[in-house]
């Protein structure tokens, strides 16, 4: 069995590349991709400890249920970041984040 | 779950992951995306999170997934790939991701671990007797019914929340609709 530590190190070496991701990608659908590998990693985080800290010897659900919360959150987000990437892309016919300047102070 | 299968699903996780921010074409880092969730999945079902683990195939590797190829499909996006990637940003990335990945390794050497203990379902049953006997049955025939006891909690303790959210993917559902609308003005 694997210990709370492995599941830990697992999770936050995924959030670790996904962070790569959002920092080093230029296309703006990766970036988003890699944001959504971000959120999952804190899921993996929250069953982890729902499961080793579990009351009664079931897991404990509150736990989960923020996981679920994230994920309907998570669902939204993209539903309404991809729509806006289609509205930049009509307007700018790119959706490189290099050539997206405008707001540049 | 046994130690090789918890490395098997990890490393597809972390193989996935690694895939999706290093291959150039947009398709492939989608779809390898979906080999990263697949890995995330199996170890919620691992972690006897087996109704989040089904939902994270079905909403992650379904319908996320199917919604990102269809952008990528509709924004044609292959002359985006020949691109000379500055060496600054690079380096300046790869060293938060460090920074982050160093501190990690000290914060876990610093906690206690704990081992996983198996689950006694017979002592989780004694909370259910009284209030939903159905689940209590389950719970001392041995099995473990993960998505009664999820609705149990989430009907019972979570019901604002959970009405909270379905308005949230209402405002989403219009929000996109006002978004993906052509302006005619």
């Amino acid at each position: 069995m694997a210990s709370l530590h492995s599941y830990l190190l697992v999770s936050g070496l995924l959030f670790a590349i996904g962070l790569a991701g959002v920092v080093l990608r230029r296309n703006i659908i990766v970036v988003f991709m890699c944001l959504e590998l971000m959120l999952s990693a804190a899921n993996l985080t929250l069953v982890a400890f729902s499961r080793f800290n579990g009351s009664n010897g079931l897991p404990d659900y509150n736990g989960q249920m923020l996981v679920f919360f994230v994920i309907t959150v998570a669902a939204a987000e993209v539903a309404v970041g991809l729509a806006i990437i289609v509205a930049l892309y009509r307007a700018r016919q790119t959706i490189h984040t290099d050539d997206l300047t405008s707001m540049r102070g | 779950m046994p130690l090789a299968l918890f490395w098997f699903f990890a490393v597809l996780m972390l193989v996935g992951g690694l895939a999706v921010i290093s291959l150039r074409n947009p398709v492939a880092a989608a779809l390898s995306m979906v080999a990263s969730f697949v890995g995330l999945a199996g170890l919620f079902i691992g972690l006897n999170a087996y109704f989040v683990g089904i939902i994270q195939i079905l909403v992650y590797a379904g319908a996320i997934m199917v919604l990102f190829l269809f952008i990528i499909m509709l924004l044609d996006l292959k002359t985006e790939e020949k691109r000379t990637p500055k060496v600054v940003p690079i380096v300046g990335g790869l060293g938060i991701v460090l920074a982050f990945t160093i501190q990690l390794l000290g914060v876990l050497g610093n906690t206690p671990d704990t081992k996983s203990q198996p689950l006694d379902l017979a002592a989780g049953a004694a909370e259910y007797t009284e209030r939903s006997p159905g689940i209590a049955a389950k719970l001392e025939a041995g099995s473990l019914p993960d998505v009664n006891l999820v609705g149990d909690v989430i009907f019972t303790g979570y019901n604002l929340p959970l009405q909270i959210v379905g308005v949230l993917l209402l405002v989403a559902t219009v929000g996109v609709v006002v978004l993906s609308s052509r302006q005619t003005t």
